[in-house]
């Protein structure tokens, strides 16, 4: 019944996509998203995916087009990256405090300028306070399974909150990996129709987007701010109901020999892997390093994380955008207010790497490692920058 | 067309569907063109709204005006959302999610959401082909953040942003023509209207929203506010726009032209311009230059419609 197979990792986001049974994909190309975009046409063409693809001639429209296809009743999709999330940038926030429950894949790449086509994080950081739920996934397989989680905790009518699933481009996109398939009607068990709580029909008149004013406005982004830490136990339940069904467990946060780690690595995205092998290495040299890799970026799982990081001296935080003129790296300032008020806090080192495609290795890990622990690290730092 | 006009009378509907108890100003005439617009379309509709002064004076939270189901996304996007409820309609009806009662889809927006900022979603969804009426109510500025100028304000009117000084007489451009450019995308009905005519207005709803395709509705909506006239005046700048010619009222249906509200003769121009506030400055230069233009503009319509 299982069906393992080889093939790009695009195509094993579209193919999830497809077994969704969405209704509505509207999506406008960019590198590195293409392939996804392409797949998801190719199979409404040939009648493999009963859906409406609309091709919009730009991300604004993709977003808004979406936004009134899912506020119609309509289960709908999108995905980008960089640019196309820059574009969109008005609409995003607008999607999520609507409390609309879409999805969208961000295929991770840099912002311009200058210009790069290529993998790091700053396209998503630059949306961080949207009002999404944002994960991160490492692998073909987190990939695909999260198509599915992703509809499942977005349309829980205990959420009703949009779900951003971020990967990295290229070096996850692009790559030939082998991926467990779900047959449709385990999928459809753990995914039934889409059922939504308000739709915009003739059959009940309905106001949507309304404006407030000062005397509600607070009010509202209070509201939106509990709906979204008040979805974290449902996303909790998706990732259970998800690992009993398929035998893959997600967590929040994923801990790879943090238990008795003194230096620990912190990670989003596929850099958790390169970093894994260097924790690997540590340790046979009989250093006592870990890594975490944050998977759930909103809400952000503070008691998760600060539990999995109990005990450790320092963490090292990779970051993979800048915030210009700012106190670090976007994660690592995070982390740093979130332990800021517990007593024992570890030593919080904020290395910006990785940026616009550049490579971070085994070794580069490593000597991140020497000069945190020798004590000669400053707080913040943009790595490896050549003279 | 007369039977239409007989026919459409004895069809709109008593019940308002944008209800009073709005917060427009005294006399809007986008307000009642709104108004007369969704009676002709009557209760089977969706409407997605761009942000302007209907938005605002129609859904300030928790109240409402609207007795559809409606929709406020952003100011320049209103077309692409109305393609997203027409793409969800049509899917989930082919699925039998929902009932297949035929359901109408609109867009509307003021002129600064449809020909500055909203012209490429619109472009898009009209290229695209979505079967929906998009109505641009045109009161020729962006008066919902204090009568800023846009492309469809007409040349020599003193707007905030196209101030009539001692060097520049006001706006130094010509009216962007919206509708020629839903004609340009072969469209099966495009439209001019105000609601100083309210029967040829409710017909061309009528036929736009039963075209198979996109339409495109032109509404000139006489704003008091910005244009410096009282508020009683409304229904009569409206027709005086038409009658000199200003604003023409015409349809062009799957390519073919037709003057709707025909005139032997059109009334002198300076009856229209010169009272308004925001066209009081004119000198006699400018106003000869107004002049020729909307002569030229009249005659090839009038050529148009006589092929
Ligand atoms: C992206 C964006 N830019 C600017 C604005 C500010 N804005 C809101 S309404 C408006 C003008 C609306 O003009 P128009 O479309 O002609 O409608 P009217 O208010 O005249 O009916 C502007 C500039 C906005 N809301 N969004
Ligand atoms: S400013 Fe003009 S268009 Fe806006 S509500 Fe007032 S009269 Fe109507
Ligand atoms: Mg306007």
């Amino acid at each position: 019944m299982k069906k393992r197979v080889g093939m790009e990792v695009s195509f094993a986001a579209a193919e999830a996509v497809k077994l969704c049974n969405v209704d509505v994909v509207a999506a406008y190309p960019i590198t590195p998203q293409t392939h996804i975009v392409e797949r998801l046409s190719e199979y409404v063409a040939n009648g493999e995916l009963d859906a409406e693809f609309v091709p919009v001639e730009s991300e604004h429209s993709a977003l808004s087009l979406c936004v009134g296809s899912q506020a119609a009743g309509a289960r709908s999709f999108t995905c980008t990256s960089s640019q196309g999330l820059a574009l969109m940038n008005e609409i995003v926030y607008i999607t999520s405090s609507m409390r609309l429950p879409m999805v969208m894949m961000l295929v991770n790449r840099s912002l311009s300028g200058p210009l790069s086509i290529w993998n790091d994080h700053s396209d998503v950081m630059s949306i961080r306070d949207c009002g999404w739920i944002q994960l991160f996934v490492k692998n073909s397989q987190e990939v695909f399974d999260h198509a599915f989680i992703a509809y499942k905790i977005a349309e829980d009518h205990n959420v009703l909150l949009p779900v951003i699933i971020n990967f990295d481009g290229f070096i996850l996109s692009h790559m030939f990996e082998s991926v467990e398939l779900m047959e449709p009607d385990v999928v459809q068990q753990y995914l039934p129709p889409y059922e939504p709580k308000y739709a915009l029909h003739p059959d009940r008149a309905l106001t949507m987007g309304t404006y407030g004013m000062p005397a509600v406005f607070t009010e509202a982004k209070k509201a939106q701010d509990e709906a979204l830490l008040a979805s974290y136990p449902h996303i909790l339940e998706a990732w259970k109901a998800w690992g009993d069904l398929s035998g893959r467990h997600y967590h929040p946060v994923e801990e790879f020999l943090t238990k008795d780690a003194e230096t620990i690595f912190v990670t989003l995205g596929s850099f958790g892997e390169t970093a894994g092998e260097a924790v690997k290495a540590l340790r046979e040299k009989g250093h006592k390093a870990g890594l975490l890799h944050l998977r759930l970026w909103r809400p952000f799982p503070f008691d998760a994380f600060c539990q999995a990081i109990q005990g450790a001296r320092n963490l090292i935080v990779i970051d993979r955008a800048v915030s210009f003129g700012g106190p670090g790296g976007p994660v690592a300032s995070e982390i740093r207010s979130a332990l800021y008020n517990k007593e024992k806090r570890p030593g919080v080192y904020s290395m910006i790497a990785g940026l616009g495609g550049r490579d971070v290795t085994v070794r580069d890990y490593m000597q991140m490692f020497e000069s945190v622990t020798a004590g000669k690290a400053s707080a913040y730092e943009i790595f490896g920058v050549r003279g | 067309m007369n039977d239409a006009n007989v026919y459409a009378v004895k069809t709109l509907t008593k019940k308002e569907y944008f209800a009073p108890g709005h917060r427009s100003c005294l006399g809007c005439g986008e307000a009642l063109a709104v108004r007369l617009v969704h009676k002709a379309l009557g209760r089977n509709v969706i409407t997605a709204s761009a942000t302007g002064c209907m938005e605002i004076v129609s859904s300030p939270f928790p109240l409402t005006s609207w007795e559809i189901p409606w929709i406020h996304v952003a100011f320049e996007n209103a077309a692409a959302v109305a393609g997203g409820i027409e793409a969800a309609l049509k899917v989930l009806q082919r699925k039998g999610k929902i009932s297949d009662k035929k359901v109408s889809v609109v867009a509307m927006a003021g002129d600064g959401g449809t020909v500055d900022i909203g012209l490429q979603a619109l472009s898009g969804a009209m290229e695209r082909g979505h079967k929906f009426l998009y109505v641009c109510y045109d009161n020729e500025a962006y008066m919902n953040t204090g009568v800023q100028r846009s492309s469809a304000t007409p040349f020599g009117a003193h707007t905030t942003t196209s101030p009539a000084g001692t060097v520049v007489p006001g706006q130094v451009t010509w009216k962007k023509n919206m509708p020629e450019i839903a004609v340009a995308h072969k469209i099966p009905y495009v439209a001019t209207a105000t609601p100083s005519y309210p029967l040829d207005l409710v017909n061309k709803i009528k036929k736009g929203i039963a075209a198979d395709g996109p339409a495109y509705v032109h509404i000139l909506s006489v704003c008091p506010t910005g244009w410096g006239i009282a508020s009683e005046e409304t229904i009569k700048f409206g027709r005086l726009a038409v009658q000199t010619g200003f604003f023409p009222l015409y349809e062009v249906e799957n390519g073919k032209y037709k003057i709707t509200v025909d005139f032997e003769e059109l009334m002198p121009l300076e009856q229209y311009l010169l009272p308004q506030r925001r066209f009081r400055h004119l000198a006699e230069d400018t106003l000869g230059y107004i002049r020729g233009r909307v002569a030229e503009q009249w005659e090839e319509l009038q050529k148009r419609s006589a092929e």
